[in-house]
C-alpha cells in the first residue's frame, strides 16, 4: 500500500479524536482519554509505517490542488522525506507516552475531557506542521499549535497567574509569528509559490535575489525564535509552567518548542543560500547565547519546573547552534534525544508534584527512598541532559559541539560553558530534591502505574537512543543525510572534543556535589561573594522588567489612547448621528401630529359644524319641508325659463 | 272676450291660494284640501289649453281625468294617514306632529 502519500492520516486521527471528544464530552470512552490515546496510537502506527517506507527509499512531495483564485492555483500536500519521517515518529511516540501519563496526572480534574480534546488538537496540528509541504499550510498549523499552547497553559484559568501566562505566551510568540508571516509573504510574492521544494530549488539555482533570501531567512528565523523561546523572545516559557505538567512536557519540551528548530532545519536550504552566510550565523549565535544565558538562570532557580523550563530554552539554543553551524543532522538528532529525556524529566517533576503538591526544591528532599521509580528515571534523564556517556544526550550534544567547533571556536566555547552549567544545575536539582532529609514533604508516595510506565519507556529511549548516532556507526546521520547531503565519516577532532565535554560535565557535577551534597562550599557564601552576578541571574537579567517598561507600558498607553479616540471620537460621532435621527423623527412626528392630523380633524370639525348648523332644518314640521320644496321648485322653474 | 289668459290667471290664482293654504293651515285636513285646490288649479290649466290650443286636441282633457283620479287616491291615502296619526297622537294639528326634529 502506498503509505507515504497518505502521511496526512497521521494528523487526521488525532483531529478526529478531538472532534469526537468535543461532541461526546463526558460520555466519550474514558471521558475522552481513551479516544485521545486511540487517536495518538493510530497516528503512531501511521508514523511507523511512513518511517519504514522512507527507510526503504520511498518519499516525495505529494501535492494536490487546494483551491484556485483568479488564474492562480494553490497546491497543498504532504512532504515525506527522512526529516518529516523522524519528526512524525518523535511527536507521535513521545506524545503517546504523555497522553497515557496524563490519564493519571489529570485524574479527577473537572475539565478532564476538554483537556484531552485540546491535547488531541495540538497533536494533530503538530503532526500536520511537520509534514506540510508548503509554507501556508505550515503557518496555519504553526498558529494552531500556538493556540493550543495558549489554551493549555491557561487550562486552569481560574488561577490569574495561569491566565496571565497563557496570554503572555501567545503575545510573545505572536511577535515571532508576525516576522514569520512577513517572511512567508515576501517569499510567495517574489517566488510566486509557497511550495517548499520549489522554493529550495529556486534558492539553490540563484533565481531569487540575495536580499530576498537573506530577509526571508531572517524573518522565518524570527518565528522560530518566538516559538522555540530563544533570546530575546524566551520570556514566555518559564511562565508557561503554570500549565499542567504533562502540557509542559509535551508542548514546552518535546514538541511545540521543537517546531521552531524543525522550521529552521526544514528551511536550511533557504538559510544557507545567501552567500554572506548571515542567516546561519545569526541562528548559531542566537542559539549559543540563549544556551548559556538560560543555563545560567537555571543555576539559581528553585522551582523544579522552572529549572526544567530554562533547561529547555538552553537545549533549544543548542539545537539552533547545531543547525546554524551547518549540520541539520546534529540539530535534529539533539531534538530527538531531547524530546525523550526532557519529556521524561518533566514527567518526573509532575510525579513529584502529584505526590507532594509542592514545586520548590527547598521544600522537598529525601524523595529517592519514597519514590524510587521516579528517582531512577530522573537519573536517566538528568544524565542524558548533562551529556554523560553512554546516555543519548551525550552523543547528540557532542555532535553539536563538534560542528560548532568547526564553525567557530568562540561558539564552541559558549557551548562548552553551557554544558558545564547544565551538568551543575541538574545535579543541584537532583541532590536537593531527592537526597538528604525531607524538609516539608512528609508523606510522598510513588505515582500510579499509568504514570510510571510511560516514564520508564521514555527512560529507555533516553538511555539507548543515542546509539543510533554514534560517530562510528552513524545510522541516523545516514538516514537524514539522504535529504540533507552531509558527510558521514567520523571526524578526526571527534575524540579529543568528546573528552573535553565529558570533563566539563563531570566538573559541573562535582561542583554541585561539593556545594549541595557535602556542603563544603556553601551556596550562600558563593552568592554573597558574587553578589552582583547572583542578583542579575536571580532577576533573569531583568528581561521581563525591560519588556514591561519598553514595550508593555507604552503599548497600554497607546491602547488607552485609542480607546479614548474610539469612545470620544467614534462613539461620539455615532451618537450624534443617532441624535440627528431622533431629531428628524421628532420633526416628522410633530408634522404628523399637527399638520396631517390637523387636516383630518379639520375636515371632521367642518362636518360637525355643518351638521350643527344644518340640523336646525329638521324641524319635524311637514309644512316647513313643503315650503322648501315649493321654493326649490320655483328656483328650478326660473332657471329653466331664464337659462342657466 | 274670455281668452286663454283669463283661465291661466284663474288657475294661477287658485294654485297660489292652494300653496299658501298648504303651507299655513294648522289642520292636516285643511292642508289636504289646499292640496286638492292646487291639483284642481292644474286641471283648469290643462282644460284651458285643450280648449284654446287646437293642436293640443283632447289630450288635455284626457289628462285631467287622470289627475282627478290620482287626486282622489291621494286624498284617500292622505286621510288614512291622518286617521292613523289621530289614533296615536289624538291630534290632527300639523305642528303637533314634529317628533322627527333636531
Amino acid at each position: 500500500m502506498p503509505l507515504a502519500e497518505h502521511a496526512y492520516l497521521a494528523p487526521l486521527f488525532p483531529l478526529l479524536a478531538c472532534a469526537l471528544i468535543l461532541m461526546l464530552g463526558r460520555r466519550a470512552p474514558g471521558q475522552g482519554a481513551y479516544v485521545a490515546v486511540g487517536g495518538m496510537l493510530l497516528a503512531l502506527v501511521v508514523s511507523c509505517g511512513v518511517f519504514s517506507r522512507v527507510a526503504q527509499g520511498a518519499g516525495g512531495d505529494f501535492s494536490a490542488r487546494w483551491f484556485r483564485v483568479g488564474g492562480v492555483s494553490v497546491h497543498a500536500g504532504v512532504l515525506v522525506d527522512p526529516l518529516s519521517a523522524v519528526m512524525l515518529l518523535v511527536v507521535s511516540f513521545v506524545g503517546l507516552m504523555i497522553f497515557i501519563y496524563s490519564m493519571g496526572y489529570m485524574h479527577g480534574d473537572p475539565r478532564y475531557s476538554r483537556y484531552f480534546a485540546y491535547l488531541s488538537l495540538f497533536a494533530a496540528a503538530m503532526l500536520g506542521l511537520v509534514i506540510a509541504d508548503q509554507l501556508i499550510v505550515l503557518y496555519a498549523c504553526w498558529e494552531l499549535v500556538g493556540l493550543c499552547s495558549y489554551l493549555l497553559i491557561g487550562f486552569w484559568f481560574e488561577r490569574p497567574a495561569a491566565a496571565r501566562a497563557g496570554k503572555k505566551a501567545f503575545l510573545v510568540t505572536r511577535l515571532g509569528d508576525t516576522g514569520l508571516l512577513v517572511g512567508i509573504l515576501l517569499l510567495v510574492a517574489v517566488a510566486g509559490t509557497a511550495n517548499l521544494q520549489t522554493l529550495f530549488r529556486m534558492a539553490a539555482g540563484h533565481t531569487l535575489p540575495n536580499w530576498v533570501l537573506t530577509a526571508a531567512a531572517l524573518l522565518i528565523f524570527c518565528g522560530a525564535v518566538g516559538k522555540s523561546a530563544q533570546f530575546p523572545l524566551h520570556v514566555w516559557l518559564p511562565d508557561a509552567m503554570e500549565g499542567p505538567t504533562p502540557v509542559s512536557a509535551l508542548i514546552h519540551a518535546a514538541t511545540m518548542v521543537a517546531a521552531g528548530v524543525y522550521l529552521v532545519a526544514r528551511c536550511e536550504p533557504l538559510l544557507a543560500a545567501p552567500a554572506s552566510g548571515v542567516p546561519l550565523m545569526t541562528v548559531a549565535w542566537i542559539g549559543a547565547i540563549t544556551a548559556v544565558m538560560a543555563a545560567s538562570i537555571a543555576v539559581v532557580t528553585n522551582d523544579i519546573k522552572r529549572v526544567l523550563a530554562y533547561s529547555t530554552i538552553s537545549q533549544l539554543g543548542y539545537m539552533m547552534l547545531g543547525v546554524g553551524a551547518g549540520s541539520v543532522v546534529a540539530g535534529i538528532f539533539h531534538l530527538t534525544t531531547h524530546a525523550f529525556f526532557k519529556a521524561l524529566l518533566f514527567m518526573a517533576a509532575g510525579s513529584i508534584i502529584h505526590a507532594t503538591q509542592r514545586q520548590d526544591m527547598w521544600e522537598l528532599g529525601g524523595l529517592a527512598r519514597r519514590m524510587p521509580v521516579t528517582f531512577g528515571v530522573f537519573l536517566c534523564g538528568a544524565a542524558a541532559l548533562a551529556g554523560l556517556p553512554p546516555f543519548s544526550g551525550f552523543w547528540s550534544k557532542d555532535e553539536i559541539l563538534l560542528r560548532a567547533f568547526q564553525a567557530s571556536p568562540a561558539l564552541y566555547g559558549l557551548g562548552l560553558f553551557g554544558a558545564f552549567l547544565t551538568a551543575f544545575y541538574m545535579t543541584r536539582m537532583g541532590i536537593v530534591t531527592f537526597l538528604g532529609q525531607p524538609r516539608k514533604a512528609g508523606e510522598a508516595h510513588e505515582s500510579p502505574r499509568v504514570m510510571t510506565w510511560p516514564m520508564v519507556v521514555l527512560a529507555v529511549g533516553a538511555v539507548g537512543l543515542g546509539f543510533v548516532g554514534t560517530p562510528w556507526a552513524n545510522w541516523f546521520h545516514g538516514f537524514l543525510a539522504g535529504g540533507a547531503g552531509e558527510q558521514v565519516s567520523p571526524e578526526p577532532l571527534g575524540l579529543p572534543l568528546m573528552a573535553v565535554s565529558v570533563a566539563a560535565a563531570l566538573g559541573g557535577i562535582a561542583l554541585a556535589y561539593v556545594m549541595y551534597g557535602t556542603g563544603a562550599l556553601s551556596p550562600a557564601a558563593v552568592a554573597a561573594k558574587l553578589r552582583p552576578l547572583y542578583k542579575t541571574l536571580k532577576n533573569k537579567y531583568w528581561m521581563d522588567e525591560l519588556y514591561e517598561v519598553a514595550l508593555i507600558r507604552p503599548g497600554m498607553r497607546l491602547a488607552l489612547l485609542f480607546r479614548r479616540v474610539d469612545e470620544g471620537g467614534v462613539d461620539a460621532a455615532v451618537n450624534r448621528v443617532g441624535e440627528v435621527a431622533v431629531g428628524t423623527s421628532w420633526l416628522s412626528n410633530a408634522f404628523d401630529h399637527i399638520v396631517v392630523d390637523g387636516l383630518v380633524n379639520l375636515i371632521g370639525w367642518i362636518t360637525r359644524q355643518v351638521g350643527a348648523v344644518g340640523r336646525f332644518g329638521q324641524t319635524g314640521f311637514a309644512q316647513d319641508y313643503m315650503f322648501w320644496l315649493a321654493a326649490g321648485a320655483l328656483v328650478l322653474i326660473l332657471i329653466g325659463w331664464l337659462g342657466p | 272676450m274670455i281668452t286663454l289668459h283669463h283661465y291661466l290667471l284663474l288657475a294661477a290664482l287658485l294654485f297660489v291660494i292652494g300653496l299658501y293654504g298648504a303651507l299655513t293651515r294648522r289642520n292636516a285636513i285643511g292642508i289636504l284640501m289646499a292640496i286638492e285646490l292646487m291639483l284642481n288649479a292644474v286641471n283648469i290649466n290643462f282644460v284651458a289649453f285643450s280648449r284654446f290650443v287646437p293642436q293640443a286636441g283632447l289630450s288635455g282633457q284626457v289628462f285631467v281625468v287622470f289627475v282627478i283620479t290620482v287626486a282622489a287616491c291621494e286624498a284617500a291615502v292622505g286621510l288614512a294617514l291622518i286617521l292613523c296619526i289621530f289614533r296615536t297622537r289624538r291630534t290632527v294639528e300639523a305642528d303637533e306632529v314634529n317628533l322627527l326634529k333636531w
